[in-house]
């Protein structure tokens, strides 16, 4: 366990030291997120409609560009070799890897969007179910993003396959998410939408680990 | 007579669906340093990495102290300090903090100290490594391997990027984990001048 | 001289593929012609729908197959990763493609088929979606399998993916049952046996069978192409 540990708290470690690289994917969140409103135009009750859509999926695709270093860096300065060499369970390092990542990411885009939401014009409620849905969604991109990232190690244009791989695995995450915030409109409560992204993030964190750790081991022969 | 310490018998590896070696057998006794000699291509990165389980081997077996490494892996990793082609260094991190996380990751205590002066790094220990040269990081990573307090030391050229100073360091410290019951498998195209050092060479 | 470990399986596989082929692909053809009269000549028009109803017999089977393509996909991956078989990786690599052109069919000829039946072309319901993903993971698997200018990673990547994205089968299936959905629920593989007409069900299950043959063809070919192909890659490299 000391080992998990030591690794989420190496990798928190390391972004302290450069802490440009989870800014720069914040800014690029705010950023893009505000290109709607600019193209789509400022009417109030669309723009209330699509937020929840828009905040998702620029957090999705802001949670995309962090994830093709999360195994990179380690993989091109040789301390994935390490990693692979270590005398306790690669599944906890795997899970550790995304954990981290998701402190760096998930979390502060959970904090940031509902700050945005106030501008797209939600309201309480709405804010709330956004927050409560992404702190319970971005978990599982983690994770679905780990498994991309090192499936995609080493190859040719990872960048795109890693969204190609990652976006789709999404999917069922970004619905829910999305369709919490539309029960809010119509009065009924995301009650059920929270438990089963709280499913899907179980069932993410009970078999991913696993694969993530395969796709580690053939990185490293 | 106890049995040696490592015992390989008919490993056997492939790359790329292409045999690299097969039927490699040797043994070493504690205290005893191997010396994998052979041209670019003759498979040395691969044994090392199939002595670490890193590599899957086809056909064989390793066995450390008479139990097959396979039956308990993550012990088998337990035992061994690895230095590979590539440093194994965070860039950001000074030289004494990417000594004491790996010894953290490995679940050891470590002589981060001891394995500074060793390798003539207390200077250097609270600069950040990607400010130092390749010779003065290849240094710490060997410090960093010195530093691990494992039986075993797979070694992948280790006398590369180091000036002459540096190199008797390096001696010195195998020397030093040798004489207190160590075993090491180096690959390498110079010779180590170690006492007891045997060699193998691979053919391509 | 040629690696032994690769001449294992997949040159016994390649003998008994090329003694098989050629008449299997005569009994292809026939139930193909059977089926495609039957659907489109013999069944006959439904009382709501007329004519379109026959995309049915080209939508339904090519669905059911896009499904059995991407379980074999994963079947093969599981045999690839635990039993380091060159033939399952070989195998993957010539389904792969042949599953996604199924999964194409299907979600254009369901396209086709929703215009006059629903009016629209697409809806985002449960099923429609989960079959688009399955497109989508198809896709990924081949991309995968050609990223890596090392043949092995590629294909125990794309095993990988398999594995984890089979997932997405039993969801389309089930899809029509957990939610409401404008596409049909299942009125053939259900509990209590299928519920159409005899006269739709039958040239349906014909075609299936021909779709069947069609896929079993095709990826018995593609192989046979893929075996040659790392024959001729191991032979370039001096093996």
């Amino acid at each position: 366990m000391s080992g998990f540990g030591t690794l989420v708290a190496r990798d928190l470690a390391l972004v302290l030291r450069r802490p440009g690289d989870v800014t720069v994917v914040l800014a690029f969140f705010i950023v893009a997120t505000t290109l709607f409103p600019l193209g789509i135009g400022p009417e109030a009750n669309l723009l209330a409609r699509i937020a929840a859509g828009i905040l998702w999926c620029a957090a999705l695709f802001a949670a995309m560009l962090s994830l093709e270093r999360l195994f990179a860096a380690d993989y091109e300065d040789g301390a994935l070799d390490l990693l692979l060499l270590s005398p306790w369970p690669l599944e906890l390092a795997a899970l550790g890897k995304c954990a981290a990542h998701w402190i760096v990411t998930g979390l502060p885009l959970a904090v940031l969007a509902p700050v945005l939401g106030v501008a797209f014009g939600l309201e309480g409620r709405s804010l709330l179910a956004l927050a409560a849905t992404l702190l319970v969604g971005t978990p599982t991109l983690s994770l679905v993003g780990g498994l991309a990232a090192s499936l995609t190690l080493g190859a040719r244009k990872s960048g795109a396959l890693l969204a190609l791989l990652a976006l789709p695995l999404c999917v069922p995450t970004l619905i829910f998410g999305t369709g919490a915030i539309e029960t809010i409109a119509t009065g009924q409560g995301f009650g059920v939408h929270i438990a089963i992204l709280a499913a899907l993030a179980l069932l993410a964190l009970a078999t991913l680990p696993w694969a993530i750790a395969a796709a580690l081991r053939q990185a490293g022969e | 007579m106890a049995s040696p310490a490592l015992e390989v018998t008919g490993l056997a590896c492939r790359r790329g669906g292409r045999p690299v070696f097969a039927g490699l057998s040797f043994a070493l006794e504690s205290g005893g340093l191997l010396a994998l000699t052979g041209r670019n291509g003759s498979g040395k990165t691969t044994l090392l990495r199939a002595l670490a389980l890193l590599v899957p081997a086809e056909a064989g077996a390793i066995h450390w102290q008479g139990e097959d490494v396979r039956s308990d892996a993550d012990r088998w990793r337990g035992q061994i300090a690895w230095l590979g082609h590539l440093d194994g260094l965070k860039g950001d991190f000074t030289v004494r903090e990417n000594i004491d996380v790996a010894n953290r990751l490995r679940g050891v205590a470590g002589d981060t100290d001891a394995a500074l002066a060793a390798f003539d790094l207390a200077p250097l220990a609270s600069r950040p490594v990607r400010t130092l040269s390749a010779g003065q990081r290849r240094r710490t990573a060997l410090a960093r391997v010195a530093a691990a307090q494992a039986p075993f030391w797979l070694l992948d050229e280790p006398l590369n990027a180091l000036d002459a100073p540096s190199q008797k360091m390096l001696l010195a410290a195998l020397e030093a984990h040798l004489a207190s019951g160590g075993l090491a498998v180096a690959a390498t195209h110079a010779t180590i001048k170690v006492r007891g050092a045997t060699t193998l060479e691979l053919a391509a | 001289m040629a690696t032994l470990h690769f001449l294992a399986n997949p040159a016994r596989f390649r003998r008994f593929s090329q003694k098989v082929l050629p008449a299997l692909s005569v009994v292809t053809a026939l139930t193909l012609l059977v089926g495609l009269y039957w659907a489109l000549v013999v069944a006959p028009p439904d009382y709501q729908q007329g004519d379109t109803v026959r995309i049915m017999f080209i939508h339904v089977p090519s669905a059911w197959l896009a499904m059995m393509g991407y379980t074999l996909l994963a079947a093969l991956g599981a045999s690839l990763l635990v039993w380091r078989h060159p033939l399952a990786a070989l195998m993957a690599r010539a389904s792969a493609p042949v599953g996604a052109t199924f999964c194409a069919v299907c979600l254009v000829s369901g396209s086709l088929w929703g215009r006059p039946m629903w009016g629209t072309y697409w809806v985002w319901d449960a099923r429609l979606t989960s079959m688009l993903l399955l497109f989508f993971l198809f896709l990924g698997h081949i991309a995968l399998t050609h990223a890596y200018d090392n043949p092995d990673r590629g294909d125990r990547a794309a095993a990988i993916l398999a594995i984890v994205g089979v997932i997405n089968v039993p969801i389309i299936k089930f899809s029509v049952d957990w939610w409401n959905t404008l596409h049909q629920p299942a009125s053939v593989m259900k509990l209590g046996g299928p519920s159409i007409d005899p006269s739709i069900l039958y040239p349906l299950l014909v075609m299936a069978l021909a779709m069947l043959l069609l896929f079993v063809t095709l990826v018995l070919l593609r192989t046979e192409t893929e075996i040659d192909r790392r024959r001729l890659e191991n032979a370039e490299q001096g093996a």
